[in-house]
């Protein structure tokens, strides 16, 4: 059993896990808007599985497009001039951030149980990367608030001149099911620090650390009614309402590249809203002949979350004298993998999210199979139940294969040899993705040209996966535009005003 | 009241969370103090073994006494400094968000204590408790807060240098810092020196005024609690000439960091030159020019105008000691703003009616009334107040004189006292010369409601600060500090986080290179 740490007597939501029925307080399985608890518009509810059981954990109220037009309207009315989010000191809005850390921090364990329960993530993974990143982003933004700075400019001309980083507005914010809270706080914490209000929508497979989150924001009791909406709903509908809104000024998305390319789309037709995506990725992780502790680095690099992860290093160039030895040392990793259910210690890979993954996973296996890879493991489901996928590993892989092209969000390994670093660097870049990418090396000038020649938002040298709230995160080409995270994810949330005043006489 | 250390009746020595601190009893409530010497998160007596004597300015009598330090002291804290510092020891391999998380505890822990550290900053500086409480506190809050923000945010840059080259810079801390804080606001100058140099990870060695070390050094205990290494904050209460001196001429000390009169601020800087070319920023005085036009809304004006010059009994860096009023409104100016002065409540800081307390020393009460003869003397109209007021503490009547002349000594120097000057002006350019026409240059405020005008003086004062419409509007985002002889760098805002960075540049030689 957990026991949950919340004080409140309101009324319990009986969650199913595997072998524990916990209750938890204060989950209201419900749309939050203005700081209250709605039901659907439409009446219609989701239900929400857990992946590991594929048994139903419970309903929540479906928002449509009606509920987003009402979330809007809340969020709009709390963005007017003279409104007490508007009027509030930048450093206050910083402090209720800081809050909200404060409240996450207490129902850590309560929140890393439910991402395991709903996504199927390892629980000690949930408790110490996801929830930790998630407390330091909030308090990494709370901390931005009152220092977005515009600047004095000494413009031509008799005139004083000044820019104001105003926010944007109602900003709409689509997360995807693979790293829930995680994106969430992503998501909220740099628009909250810049001023705006947000109508935020949780993938339709893991509304339940949102929902919570939700609760925690009107626990904080600081943060004006409609600065906030959360709407658990559909892509095809709640998410379509959002990118098509004639009221939002700005959508963030993060999730596939084909849905990411719908929302550009949705904002050019209806009101030119900003558009920031954070698309797929298929990663190069380039492995030079020096360096051998890199097998460990590809390995998690590629396996993390059930290999369910845009930075999935999914393409693992290897320089031809370590070649062999290199996939006999992964393959070994990968056949060490333990599968099972992600709350016990000791398992280190769940199921895939739902039945839609599992089978596009396995159709690209075979599909790998059909083009001529050597499967070295894996290849087949996992043992237990429905949505676990055996740690899979492609060796001579050929640039042209669908495994080697396409995004394949699974625990799928494709190793490929290269001879010169020409080569590698034409290869790693011969994609229409480009988010993050690896090299190792001990040879300084390799890391630095291959570094500077990768077209990708992030660059890894000597490690993988690599990430910190202080460093900006996004991506080349169809991976996505934009970045999030660091200082760089305010000029995102920003709107900038130039203000010109006539001045009788200038100086210097 | 008279309590000495060795007072056994009445003090005693306690084991307070993990620290020595002395209970005092004064009377009613029970006071816990810390006096002694904070090095290497440990209580230390003076190698010497002196100790000095700590006043409460409301009544003139003695609270305790402290520890006292000297050269030797400095040179122990600058060894645990310098070994804090060290390359590989915990504080430098620190993430930078960590270092903000520990400032963030500090603040919190500072909240926590708010009333008490309120208190002893009243007893200890005679300053308004109210005050000292919404004013003082909260901007020591804040300003812990906002540098725990700023830690890991602070940026090289990577840069397109000419050449196969790829180069970038690391903002890295100087190292060992010497800070030595005023007696005026205490507590907040502390907080104002140690946010941004925690922030960017150096170690401190701190000295607060001798008159008003007992905050400073309750705040020793709460960054104990909060889990700073040891040797990365050391507090050392002493006196100018010695300890001071100790650290300006320190050769183990980085950069030195100093709030407090101009006069003193020149023998520090002499003394960086003269030892080992240490960074220097100091905060110093200030005549401040407050500008009233005829436009202005006048029930502001004059309210703002008498903040500005009486806040703190006068003892504002910023205070704004020279009013110069458009002559249409002066007559008027001048009459309401006496008739404001006598309403003005002096009185015991614990009286939540009092406005104003005590000057903070019989010597520096001596100074001020000194200043308001001169005043007489030199022929300017005492229009009200003018006398010390009471037998006990050192308090002095709100003064203000009219009709004065820009060459008397209440118009040049800096009084640090209730003393209002108001002086008469025509034109705007007469106004703007005369304002500027002064070895300071920390503040200016202006009085108006034309555009034109607001913006003309605000560019045209040299001053680190202007204020349109207001006086005193400081906050912790904002960059404050002097021109000319008010001192040099800035504190607070972004702008405070270069005074305690070291900038490296590194250049790495490419194959190739590419834009």
């Amino acid at each position: 059993t957990v026991t949950c740490t919340s004080a409140h007597i309101l009324p319990c939501q009986r969650v199913r896990g595997i072998h524990h029925t916990i209750f938890v307080p204060l989950f209201h399985p419900q749309v939050f808007i203005g700081n209250e608890w709605h039901e659907s518009c439409s009446g219609r509810k989701i239900p929400v599985y857990n992946p590991t059981t594929e048994k139903l954990l419970c309903e929540v109220e479906e928002a449509d497009s009606d509920d987003v037009d009402k979330a809007v309207r809340s969020a709009r009315a709390a963005f007017q001039m003279g409104s007490p989010w508007r009027s509030m000191d930048a450093s206050d809005r910083g402090h209720l951030l800081n809050r909200l850390a404060d409240l996450v921090e207490r129902d850590r364990l309560l929140l890393a149980t439910l991402e395991a329960l709903n996504c199927g993530k390892v629980f000690l993974m949930a408790y110490f990367v996801d929830l930790m990143a998630t407390i330091k982003t909030l308090r990494y933004y709370s901390g931005w608030a009152d220092k977005i700075h515009g600047k004095t400019i000494p413009v031509d001309g008799e005139y004083f001149t000044y820019t104001r980083h105003e926010p944007i507005g109602v900003c709409g914010q689509i997360i995807p099911w693979n790293f829930p809270l995680m994106m969430f706080v992503w998501k909220i914490a740099p628009a909250l620090c810049c001023g705006n209000t947000v109508v935020i929508k949780p993938a339709e497979q893991t509304p339940l650390s949102a929902l919570h989150m939700a609760a925690l924001i009107k626990e904080v009791a600081g943060f004006p009614p409609g600065v906030v909406n959360v709407l658990p709903g559909y892509g095809q509908t709640a998410g379509c309402a959002i990118s098509h809104h004639m009221d939002i000024d700005k959508v963030a998305f993060t999730g596939s590249t084909a849905v990411g390319k719908l929302i550009q789309k949705a904002a050019g037709e209806s009101n030119l809203k900003r558009v920031t995506l954070e698309l797929g990725g298929k990663n190069p992780n380039i492995v030079f002949a020096d360096l051998e502790y890199a097998v460990e680095q590809a390995h998690s690099g590629l396996f993390f979350n059930q290999g369910q992860c845009c930075l999935a290093g999914s393409r693992v160039f290897v320089e031809e004298p370590i070649y062999e030895e290199f996939v006999r040392r992964s393959v070994e990793k990968a056949r060490s993998k333990v599968l099972g259910n992600p709350l016990l210690p000791g398992v280190d890979q769940g199921p895939q999210i739902d039945q839609k993954q599992f089978d596009k996973i396995m159709e690209l296996i075979e599909s790998g199979k059909r083009e001529g890879a050597t499967l070295e493991c894996g290849g087949s489901p996992g043992g237990q139940q429905g949505l676990f996928i055996q740690p899979t590993v492609f060796s001579n892989v050929r640039d042209h294969m669908r495994i080697a092209k396409e995004e394949i969000f699974g625990p799928v390994q494709q190793i490929m040899c290269f001879r010169s670093i020409n080569e590698v660097i034409q290869r790693a870049n011969a994609t229409q993705y480009g988010l993050a990418a690896g090299v190792f090396t001990n040879d300084i000038n390799k890391a630095l040209t291959v570094s500077s020649a990768l077209q990708a938002g992030m660059v890894w040298v000597n490690c993988y996966n690599a990430m910190s709230i202080q460093c900006p995160f996004g991506g080349f080409k169809m991976s996505g535009n934009g970045r999030e995270l660091g200082e760089y994810a305010l000029q995102e949330y920003t709107e900038i005003k130039a203000v010109t005043i006539r001045i009788s006489q200038k100086s210097s | 009241l008279s309590i000495r250390q060795t007072d056994m009746l009445r003090v005693k020595k306690i084991h307070f969370n993990n620290n020595f601190a002395y209970l005092i009893n004064l009377k009613c409530p029970n006071y816990l103090l810390f006096l002694q010497i904070f090095i290497n998160n440990e209580w230390q007596d003076s190698v010497s073994g002196k100790v000095f004597p700590v006043y409460n300015p409301a009544t003139g009598e003695q609270i305790c006494e402290v520890q006292e330090a000297d050269k030797a002291d400095v040179d122990k804290a600058v060894q645990a400094a310098r070994l804090a510092f060290s390359l590989g020891s915990v504080w430098r391999r620190m993430d930078a968000s960590e270092r903000g998380r520990l400032l963030s505890k500090l603040a919190d822990l500072v909240e926590r204590d708010s009333v008490y550290l309120a208190t002893i900053e009243s007893l200890d500086s005679g300053k308004p408790f109210l005050p000292t409480l919404f004013v003082d506190l909260q901007g020591t809050i804040k300003t812990l807060r906002y540098f725990a923000g700023y830690a890991d945010k602070i940026h090289g840059t990577s840069i397109p240098m000419d050449g196969e080259y790829l180069t970038f810079t690391r903002y890295e801390p100087i190292g060992v810092c010497g800070q030595i804080v005023p007696w005026n606001f205490p507590l907040m100058m502390t907080a104002w020196k140690l946010g941004p140099a925690l922030a960017c990870g150096n170690t401190v060695v701190l000295k607060p005024a001798e008159e008003t070390p007992l905050t400073c050094l309750y705040m020793a205990a709460l960054i104990k609690e909060a889990g700073f290494p040891p040797g990365v904050i050391n507090i050392l209460p002493g006196f100018g000439p010695t300890a001071g001196a100790a650290i300006a001429s320190h050769m183990g000390i980085d950069k030195v960091a100093f709030t407090g009169s101009t006069e003193v601020g020149k023998l520090i800087q002499e003394a960086a030159g003269k030892s080992n070319l240490k960074r220097v920023t100091l905060e110093l005085g200030g005549k401040n020019p407050n500008i009233i036009f005829a436009d202005a809304d006048l029930d502001l004006a004059v309210e703002e105008a008498h903040q500005g010059v009486f806040f703190n009994a006068g003892q504002c860096c910023t205070a704004g000691s020279r009013i110069y009023v458009e002559e249409p409104i002066y007559d008027e100016f001048v009459r309401r703003s006496v008739e404001r002065a006598k309403r003005r409540i002096v009185g015991s800081p614990f009286d939540p009616m009092t406005e104003q307390g005590p000057q903070i020393s019989r010597e520096h009460q001596s100074r001020v009334l000194e200043f308001i003869q001169s005043g007489i003397t030199e022929g300017a109209k005492l229009e009200c107040g003018g006398k010390a007021l009471g037998l006990k503490g050192f308090f002095i009547e709100p003064t203000v004189f009219s009709n004065v002349r820009d060459d008397m000594r209440i118009a040049r120097e800096e009084i640090f006292g209730p003393v209002q000057q108001i002086m008469k002006f025509k034109t705007i350019d007469e106004v703007i010369e005369r304002a500027n026409n002064s070895d300071y240059g920390l503040v200016a405020a202006v009085f108006t409601k034309d555009i034109s005008k607001a913006m003309t003086i605000s560019t045209a004062m040299q001053a680190g600060t202007v204020w349109i419409n207001c006086f005193n509007a400081l906050s912790t985002q904002c960059p404050f500090g002097g021109y000319k002889m008010s001192g040099n760098g800035r504190e607070m805002g972004e702008n405070g986080l270069k005074e305690y960075s070291e900038v490296k540049t590194i250049t790495i030689k490419m194959v190739a290179k590419n834009s």
